[in-house]
């Protein structure tokens, strides 16, 4: 079996399971958010649920647009906030602890390896990086998750991702999965786990493999999954608040597929409008002008982004006529932004910051599109509108690329 | 049970952004929801779609965001049926949990047009294009999925289970 095939039989009180098979597997984490729960709190009440299964395994987190964008969203949020309070759930995270869900969970040690996870988000696939088994559901799933602690899942078979050498300076994560994209398209893995392997994997840190996993979504994987080594063991130590369970792939596990990646040839990439698969080279696209850079997200908004930023825009001015949105994913995150003094080096080269929000990446606020305005991003989706304006273009990079962008006016690959 | 309607036809990889942008979001009302539903692409889909209508789709329909609300939007205007070449794996299931039927159909998808007209049976997996008069046959749902659709979704059918089980 595959790591992910041993992690869902784990959770099913089964001792094989095979790609195709419909198992129920128990749930260590049941996650949403203030766009997702509130249909999926409305499903559970319309059922008349009683009780959640346990108070301490859903995670509600308010982040899309919050600090409330408008009135609707506000009522959207408060739906949340009773209905944490009414069944005392110990993970709700309301503004001022809250953070863009998937920094936040792995940060404040609620997800671990060898869990069985499922998040009323597509982007809930970030967890695999910590070696767990974790997948992006919608609302009607969560709502049956929060009373029973169990879903049903087709057993997936899976592509194997061969990861070696190390990546060149100024390359990260967000170049390696974007390459992949570019690779295999977005429906490329559809319905399929990616798993990662090799000796490539030792060399990328833990926000790199967050990165990488985060965006198997996009490749329509159900979940991206990285093996358990010292960087994954570093990470989680101090900080779980489970004792981690480690699995590992048979040596004789099945995949459909093997893609090599030699990491040491990645380049910086970039993925133009309006899918992610359709990358090229960031040296490539030196012609096309922008009006803004977005820094941030569940894909890039981790603390080595923010140092990425720091590097490249520190003692440098943004280009007149370019606005450069920088979005820490965490409070911790902005308070380490703060306190190393990168907030007044944003400030200084005419970067605004905003406390953590999924907001632009999404279209839903700081930081909308108008007709014919173009973006590079750190963000995970460039679909048409995606960032506001039908007629608006996202282009997705790394925070390097992002930043080298916003000092020019144009896509630039950052070169020291 | 049986949908008939017109036609609908959109591109490959039809994303949850166009389904229902996310600046409509701040709501979970689905009748609002409905009133924008493939705006960004379709600025006349809303106007000229009626009860028991049709989509048909490339590959990797609904691809992207997790949001419930994009098949609540297409459920909530009428579509009777969504068919395409591919799903993606989330829409796939939230169109089952809330009771949206859809069919996997490459054949159907590639040979269907805007504006035929189309009879689905559910029961059998068969589709039948009046304006061509062919016949398509998809596969039809695993018992397991049946169970949940003929209960009208997951939490209804969790509940007869709850019931059964005493």
């Amino acid at each position: 079996m595959t790591m992910t095939q041993k992690i869902l039989a784990a959770h099913a009180g089964l001792e094989k399971v095979v790609p195709g098979q419909l198992i129920e597997a128990k749930l260590d984490i049941v996650l949403g958010n203030d766009i997702t729960a509130p249909v999926a709190i409305k499903e559970f009440e319309k059922a008349s649920f009683e009780n959640v299964f346990d108070k301490d395994r859903i995670a509600i987190v308010l982040d899309h647009f919050v600090p409330n964008k408008d009135i609707k969203a506000a009522e959207q949020s408060k739906i949340c906030r009773n209905f944490a309070c009414k069944h005392c759930l110990s993970k709700f995270f309301d503004v001022g602890k809250m953070g863009i869900e998937h920094a936040l969970l792995p940060e404040q040690g609620i997800v671990t390896a060898g869990d069985c996870i499922i998040g009323a988000d597509s982007h809930t696939c970030t967890y695999g990086a910590l070696g767990a088994f974790s997948t992006g559901v919608g609302s009607t799933d969560m709502a049956a998750a929060m009373a029973t602690g169990k879903a049903w899942f087709k057993v997936p078979s899976a592509i194997k991702i061969e990861l070696c050498g190390s990546l060149p300076k100024n390359t990260g994560g967000k170049d390696v999965i974007l390459t992949i994209i570019g690779m295999i398209g977005v429906d490329g893995a559809l319905y399929k786990s990616m798993e990662f392997c090799g000796d490539g994997v030792s060399s990328l840190s833990m926000d790199d493999r967050l990165c990488i996993c985060n965006m198997a979504i996009e490749a329509g994987a159900k979940n991206g999954i990285f093996p358990v080594d010292d960087v994954t063991r570093s990470y989680l130590e101090n900080r779980a608040e489970r004792i981690p369970v480690i699995y590992e792939a048979d040596c004789d596990a099945e995949y459909e597929k093997t893609i090599e990646i030699n990491l040491s040839e990645i380049v910086p990439t970039v993925s133009c409008p309006h899918l992610p698969e359709n990358t090229k080279p960031a040296r490539d696209l030196a012609d096309i002008k922008i009006d803004q850079v977005v820094i941030g997200s569940c894909t890039n908004g981790r603390m080595e982004d923010m140092t990425a930023a720091y590097e490249i825009l520190k003692g440098k001015k943004v280009k007149e006529g370019v606005r450069c949105i920088i979005i820490p994913a965490t409070m911790q995150i902005m308070r380490e932004c703060v306190e190393k003094g990168y907030v007044t080096a944003f400030i200084d080269a005419g970067a605004i910051v905003s406390t953590p929000t999924c907001g632009p990446c999404l279209g839903g606020y700081m930081g909308i599109l108008a007709s014919g305005e173009r973006c590079v991003a750190t963000t995970n989706r460039n679909f048409v509108g995606r960032m506001g304006h039908p007629a608006s273009e996202v282009y997705l990079a790394s925070p390097q690329t992002a930043a080298a962008s916003a000092l020019t006016g144009y896509i630039t690959e950052y070169k020291e | 049970m049986q949908t008939e309607g017109k036609v609908f036809k959109y591109r490959d990889n039809v994303d949850t952004d166009v389904i229902i942008p996310a600046r409509y979001l701040n709501t979970s009302d689905a009748k609002e929801l409905a009133a924008h539903c493939m705006e960004d692409i379709d600025g006349e889909f809303v106007k000229n779609v009626s009860g028991g209508d049709i989509i048909v789709a490339g590959h990797n329909f609904g691809c992207g965001s997790s949001r419930e609300h994009a098949p609540l939007a297409i459920l909530t205007c009428g579509i009777g049926c969504v068919i395409a070449k591919s799903f993606a794996r989330i829409f796939y299931r939230n169109a089952i949990n809330i009771g949206l039927p859809i069919l996997e159909c490459p054949e159907a998808a590639e040979e269907i047009c805007e504006g035929d007209r189309v009879i689905v049976n559910f029961d059998t997996g068969e589709i039948t294009n009046l304006s061509t008069s062919k016949k398509y046959f998809a596969q039809p749902f695993p018992p397991f999925i049946q169970q949940i659709i003929k209960s009208g979704g997951l939490l209804a059918s969790l509940k007869e289970r709850d019931e059964t089980d005493g």
